[in-house]
């Protein structure tokens, strides 16, 4: 690592000398705790550390724990789970023991409310796996101009794995699900540390809970979830941001009005219109907001950094992934001149819809220079990353294209 | 409520023991923050949120924790946080 930042410090300042198409941003960042453009005590209070379990990550708070996972550890198809990214909103996380766990089914507008054990929920549904990336909806909150409060998120609020579990709508199914049913409300066994602290709940709409890819998951990568990942059952929504993927999920309700809490409204809100999402939560829907729902188009470069150099004459390998709310990616386009002339990226092989894919470009790289390198994704219903940021007063859907300008020759 | 918070201290000894490794600047109204916000959070979240936030930012903040949050801090103390914050952690 200290090699790393001497390299880089070194030539970020020998790339400003050279830089032709604008100033580097890269000076004050570092390559693994995230760019220049985070605020500034976001990038001086954060560090590497380790959670019981996990690498060192990206440590944004301790308590509640917000870990980001290095960008290098997305160089690859699936993040490993001692890597992948912690983010709690309240503090009281207990551990729980497998045969102690306990998950309560019920709500006005299920038929016969129910429990289940671990070995139960293993054993008596239908066991299934979904490939899919979990990205919290503030990821790269740091990096919106104006700022705005809330965890500094770089680029690694997210991580892409394989789930394994159950339907949601196959444990519903047993309670008898009613007509009037409108939302399915998830409790984890997290809590705050005051009573009075509004607990972690969240609801989805009864559609969204009734699809094939709505999972109680109780592995992820052909393990256990790790604790800090919602041990031993957690909600995956897929296609959905993170914060509907209740961690350590202990109650499931069907309940027939709008579920009301903090964490529905105002909380996890996006100004209505303002984004090309599909998916639509229309129950709980106001005049001006509406709560966020699927990933927006997105892309990342994961093998370089900024103020890298190279030795020209040679091609350099741009290598990254790119990822939707569920329509999946029709191509990504990779641009060295900063945005004047764009060349399709090579798509690696398709994991799913939900999963991100992996993509890669080789740029011929002869000519020494600046060479300001961006990515941009493209979904199946042609929905593009923006130039320019979507701003929104919570940091929600970042999805403007990565620079990274690099040095050669 | 104080026997909660001891409880939940001393569960959370070992991430303590890691959060305390951090200190806040120096300034008039530092052990009322110190004192108040640890209850539930670390203190890392004010410099992660600087600086880009003006006294009306940091009031904002500081409100939310107190009527959303549930934050037993009287007003008087809050003002007194806020006034920290503004000095130390505003722009």
């Amino acid at each position: 690592m200290s090699i790393d930042r001497r390299t880089f410090l070194f030539t970020g300042a020998a790339g400003l000398a050279a830089a032709a198409v604008r100033p580097l941003q890269g000076l004050a960042g570092d390559p693994v705790l995230g760019p220049a453009d985070l605020p500034g005590g976001a990038l001086e209070s954060s560090s590497l550390e380790a959670l019981s379990g996990k690498v060192p990550l990206i440590k944004k708070t301790w308590r509640p724990p917000n870990f980001e996972t290095p960008v290098s550890y997305f160089d690859q198809a699936f993040t490993p789970n001692d890597a992948f990214f912690v983010r709690y909103h309240v503090a009281d996380i207990p551990e729980i023991l497998p045969q102690d766990w306990r998950l309560r089914i019920g709500g006005e507008g299920l038929d016969k409310p129910f429990e289940l054990t671990l070995a139960q929920l293993r054993s008596e549904f239908e066991a299934v796996e979904v490939n899919a990336l979990c990205q919290c909806s503030g990821n790269r909150r740091g990096l919106s101009r104006p700022h705005v409060p809330g965890v500094q998120w770089g680029y690694g609020a997210m991580g892409n794995a394989r789930w394994k579990g159950v339907r949601l709508k196959d444990v519903l199914a047993r309670g008898g699900i009613r007509k009037e049913a409108m939302e399915i409300v998830c409790d984890g066994a997290d809590a705050g540390v005051l009573a009075k602290t509004p607990d972690f709940v969240k609801s989805i709409p009864v559609w969204k809970a009734m699809e094939d890819h709505v999972l109680l998951a109780y592995e992820m990568n052909g393990e256990a979830l790790p604790h800090w990942n919602g041990y031993p059952v957690r909600l995956v929504v897929a296609g959905w941001t993170a914060t509907y993927w209740i961690k350590h999920v202990t109650a499931i309700d069907a309940v027939t009005q709008p579920f009301k809490g903090f964490w529905m409204a105002p909380a996890y809100r996006i100004p209505k219109g303002k984004f090309p999402v599909v998916d639509r939560f229309l129950t709980q829907e106001t005049d001006t907001s509406t709560p966020i729902t699927e990933m927006v188009v997105n892309s990342l470069i994961t093998n370089l950094h900024q103020g890298q150099r190279f030795a020209a004459n040679q091609t350099v390998e741009v290598r990254g992934v790119a990822w939707d709310g569920g329509f999946g990616i029709a191509t990504v386009e990779v641009t060295q001149d900063g945005g004047r002339s764009w060349r399709l990226a090579h798509l690696g092989p398709d994991l799913g819809r939900f999963s991100w894919r992996q993509w890669r470009y080789l740029m011929p790289a002869a000519r020494p220079g600046a060479y300001a390198v961006m990515a941009k994704a493209i979904n199946r219903i042609g929905a593009s990353q923006t130039f320019e940021l979507n701003f929104n007063p919570a940091g929600y859907h970042n999805n403007v294209m990565q620079r990274i300008d690099i040095q050669v020759g | 409520m104080n026997r909660t918070v001891l409880l939940v201290l001393l569960l959370a000894a070992p991430a303590l023991a890691d959060e305390s490794r951090f200190a806040l600047k120096d300034g008039e109204g530092k052990q009322l923050v110190e004192g108040n916000c640890v209850m539930c959070h670390s203190l890392d979240y004010i410099p992660m949120n600087s600086v880009f936030l003006d006294r009306k930012g940091w009031e904002a903040s500081v409100s939310k924790m107190v009527k959303v949050m549930g934050a037993p801090i009287g007003e008087q103390d809050a003002a007194a946080i806020v006034d920290y914050l503004a000095t130390n952690y505003g722009k």
